[in-house]
């Protein structure tokens, strides 16, 4: 495994932005762990619509989470081309069930935009910022907002 | 290795001494005089005594020391160790092992508590009997809580300062002659003669007269054996137990013998000091065909035995090390202390192994039609070795239910001594093996259910006699492995279960309807359901609003089962049976809806095919299958499971009958049964969270994930369901997710 060690000048963040639907959105790169192709997973009984199930990662149990149905967008029709970003979020590993990966961004504070004031509390709730990259645009989630630790009792 | 680790090591021996001290005196207890019994106790309290005083415990030592030397006097026949005298040393048993908490994790033990004892030591040893009263009265305000180990007060414990100056005539000096003769163990144990010897001249004026006669020619001489053997004469004012203190220890690995003699007889008799000049037998050592001439030259000592000794310890360490391990291996029982995170390291390795192992050969068949290749037959073998290799991993796991076991005798003591009743425990299959994690939580079930037996199941010795019963209740406990699981039983001989109090009680606690129609069975298990106390008053000791629910679930949590079988006036058995590990399950691989699920082989009574005559629809949507003239309610597990919306139609599946918790069976209906294998218990929670009907998750060989249903659970459901319906007897609170 080879990658570039490259110094981050203080506040300088990696991230990875990966596409789900037509919108690209990107989480910092230390909370991802490994990135791999979409198997089939068990359904799990009782599960939010958004947890397609569970797959076995190197002997663990993995939840997916397509990451589309939790944004409160369409649900995905997975397909062996989808990926899953396996991320840390809190104590859990989690799979998000995403369309591609599509680049990996180093960026400083200043690049970051505000979040705009709008309606969706959804939204609101998971967006940390807004990046604009070569005219596309990418929203910066926070996945320990979008899976909270207490995140069993909610479901 | 700093200080704390040493102390870490010490407070794990302690334990072990502990446990060894109870089992010992409990022997005692039950009539065993055996020298060796007696031994083994007055060692363990001996070792408490002497690591404490390495580490400066005082509280310690001082407690342990009084105890010790009551226990010597029961030792040297000088006390019969009667039922009262082992009374107190039992209590005796359960300060130290406070002593030793708190010496560990801070906090006090009660002062009146520990000077309590230590008088009625101090009286046993002097020869007293212990009166009845006495030795009840400073107990029950001392105990009144379990928590009497816990820091309860500031004002700590105080060392109660005891001599036997009075015992001894204390300022006249005497004239000791010591006899002392090491014998190999001494040596290879670290100790030193010189140095011993050294200890003992700083008690007075001394004469040592050294015996060489046992020295044989060189080319006879052992390295390792001993030769030398030494007659001190004394002069001091200090008692036989002083100088006996010098060699304490080394006590066990010499003989040794202290003898008062007259002042003037000793007079007579000068001894004259032997130099001792040994520098010959140094040269003639140098001169052996040894590396051991290498090994630095040190200065005149005493004990040229040693000396030897350590020569040979120089030129072949290894040899050394050896033997001493060997002989370490022997006294303990050839056992070794390993990290718990490193036994459940290789656990989970094995686990892996064992999934990848199954998906190999599932590939390999897969990809070959020919049963018969090479690597079919090596995959076999693989497979075999796996298997073991997985057996083994568990085994090391396994552990005797003994230390529980022993915790319980100490919690009938107390618990009866609080209520006024006079209890006897009895102990069956103690090394009955069963895994670490089970055993570290049975022990908080089995706690509750034997103070339950002592406060309400054994009654007072007054109406024992007036039932003409044995006013001593006698309670068992006894494990042993009964089909892959391990069985424990709680048999009390007390008056049994009050089914018409249980009955009145659940139906004010609007348990049950007041015209519910209960079998015996059913009002027994009564006492297991939520919010149930058959406790009139709430005690301290049971019935603080907990009661035998959660018992019953923490003994599910385990995948364990419980129930009771009571019979009035003679007295009630729990049964609990538990799974001998928690890392692996027999499971029967079912299809449901297109999933596939595990399902518990444990759970399960049988498998049938049900017929579409047998099927009989029950209300709105239950639906009830007739097994051999009984109807028993059908589950359809897809449909709890959400995995499908309508009822599957059971002619085309097939019913897995199960027994579930609280009784009575379920037909759980599922499409097709794919077989039966043994599979590694992940969990869901690790990344996931609980989900109601499922109790873990696995992984199948061919590499997915198949979820282990929770049958209980499941059960529970469907339960809930009919009782809106038909408002069933039971009103119990089975909601799926508390069934977990």
């Amino acid at each position: 495994m080879s990658y570039i060690v490259k110094n981050l000048a203080q506040g300088d963040r990696e991230l990875i932005a990966f596409r789900v639907g037509d919108q690209e959105f990107c989480v910092n790169v230390m909370a991802v762990r490994e990135i791999r192709g979409w198997t089939k997973a068990t359904s799990m009984p009782h599960a939010p619509s958004y947890v397609i199930g569970v797959i076995n990662l190197r002997g663990a149990v993995l939840p997916i989470v397509d990451f589309s149905a939790r944004l409160g967008m369409r649900k995905t029709e997975p397909t062996p081309r989808h990926v899953i970003i396996v991320s840390q979020v809190g104590s859990r590993i989690v799979g998000l069930l995403v369309e591609a990966v599509s680049d990996i961004l180093t960026v400083t504070e200043d690049n970051i935009q505000a979040v705009p004031e709008v309606a969706s509390s959804l939204v609101k709730q998971y967006a940390r910022g807004i990046l604009a990259i070569d005219k596309r645009m990418i929203c910066m989630i926070e996945l320990d907002s979008l899976f909270p630790e207490n995140e069993s009792e909610a479901a | 290795m700093d200080m704390n680790e040493i102390k870490e090591i010490f407070f794990q021996e302690c334990e072990e001494q502990l446990a060894e001290l109870e089992s010992g005196l409990l022997k005692l207890n039950d009539g065993d005089r055996d020298p060796e019994t007696v031994n083994a106790v007055f060692r363990a309290v001996h070792s408490i005594k002497g690591g404490a005083g390495a580490f400066g415990l005082d509280d310690l030592v001082s407690f342990a020391h009084v105890f010790e030397t009551t226990l010597d006097c029961v030792r040297s026949n000088k006390l019969e160790p009667n039922q009262d005298v082992l009374k107190v040393m039992l209590k005796s048993a359960d300060v130290l092992a406070d002593l030793v908490t708190c010496s560990r994790d801070g906090g006090s033990v009660e002062d009146s508590r520990t000077r309590g004892l230590v008088k009625e030591l101090e009286a046993l040893a002097k020869g007293e009997m212990p009166s009845g009263g006495a030795a009840e009265a400073p107990k029950p305000a001392a105990v009144a809580a379990p928590a009497a180990v816990a820091p309860t007060d500031d004002s700590g414990f105080q060392p109660i300062p005891f001599s036997f100056d009075d015992d001894f005539g204390g300022d006249d000096k005497t004239v000791f002659e010591v006899s002392f003769k090491p014998r190999r163990e001494l040596y290879s144990k670290g100790n030193e003669a010189a140095l011993l010897l050294r200890d003992l001249s700083r008690l007075g004026d001394m004469a040592i007269n050294c015996d060489t006669d046992a020295l044989p020619a060189l080319d006879a001489m052992d390295p390792e054996e001993t030769y030398f053997s030494w007659t001190i004469s004394i002069t001091t004012d200090k008692t036989e137990e002083d100088i006996r203190a010098v060699f304490e220890f080394a006590e066990w690995d010499c003989d040794l013998e202290v003898k008062e003699v007259a002042a003037e007889a000793a007079e007579e008799l000068p001894m004259v000091p032997v130099p001792f000049d040994l520098s010959a037998l140094d040269d003639e050592a140098a001169a052996a065909p040894a590396p051991a001439a290498e090994a630095p030259a040190e200065s005149k000592m005493a004990a040229a035995a040693a000396r030897v000794e350590k020569k040979e310890a120089a030129a072949a360490p290894a040899a050394a090390a050896a033997n001493n391990a060997a002989a370490a291996a022997n006294a303990a029982g050839q056992t070794i202390r390993v990290d718990l995170d490193r036994v459940d390291r290789l656990i989970n390795l094995v686990g892996e192994l064992v999934i990848n192992q199954a998906m190999l050969s599932q590939s390999v068949v897969e990809n070959d039609t020919n049963g018969t290749s090479a690597v079919n037959m090596g995959l076999e073998e693989l497979q075999q070795l796996t298997r073991e290799i997985q057996d083994s991993v568990m085994a090391i796991r396994a552990q005797p239910v003994k230390p529980v076991f022993q915790r319980m005798s100490r919690i009938v003591r107390e618990v009866a001594d609080m209520v006024g009743k006079s209890i006897r425990l009895v102990t069956e299959g103690e090394n009955t093996e069963v895994d670490k994690t089970v055993i570290d939580k049975i022990a908080e079930p089995l706690t509750h259910m034997i103070r339950n037996a002592v406060d309400h199941g054994i009654e007072s010795p007054e109406k024992r006699e007036a039932a003409g019963k044995d006013p001593e209740g006698t309670i068992k406990l006894s494990a042993k492995h009964r089909s892959g699981r391990i069985l424990i039983e709680l048999i009390d001989d007390g008056g049994g279960i009050n089914r018409e109090r249980v009955r009145q009680k659940a139906i004010d606690n609007d348990l049950i309807s007041p015209d519910a129609n209960l079998s015996d069975e059913e009002i027994d298990n009564l006492i297991f359901a939520p919010g149930f106390s058959t406790a009139d008053k709430i005690s301290d000791i049971s019935g603080r609003g907990v009661g035998m629910d959660v018992v019953k679930r923490s003994i599910q949590a385990l995948g364990g089962r419980i129930s009771i079988s009571s019979r009035p006036g003679l007295g009630s058995t729990f049964t609990m049976s538990l799974p001998l590990t928690l890392a692996v399950l027999d499971g029967m691989v079912v299809t449901v809806a297109g999933q596939t699920l595990v399902v518990p082989l444990t759970a399960i009574v049988e498998t049938l095919q049900p017929e579409a005559s047998a099927i009989h629809s029950f209300g709105a949507t239950q639906r009830l299958i007739s097994i051999r003239n009984s109807f028993c309610p059908l589950v359809d597990v897809g449909r709890i499971l959400n995995f499908r919306s309508t009822q599957a139609n059971p002619v085309e599946g097939v019913a897995l009958l199960v027994e579930s918790e609280g009784g009575g069976q379920r037909a759980l209906m599922v499409d097709a049964i794919q077989g039966q294998r043994q599979v590694v218990i992940k969990s869901l929670e690790a990344n996931y969270t609980h989900v109601p009907g499922i109790a873990a998750a696995t992984i199948l060989g061919d590499g997915r994930v198949a979820l282990i249903l929770d049958v209980d659970a499941v059960v529970g459901a469907s339960r809930g369901q009919s009782m809106k319906q038909d408002g069933g007897a039971l009103k119990a609170d089975v909601s799926l997710a508390a069934a977990g």
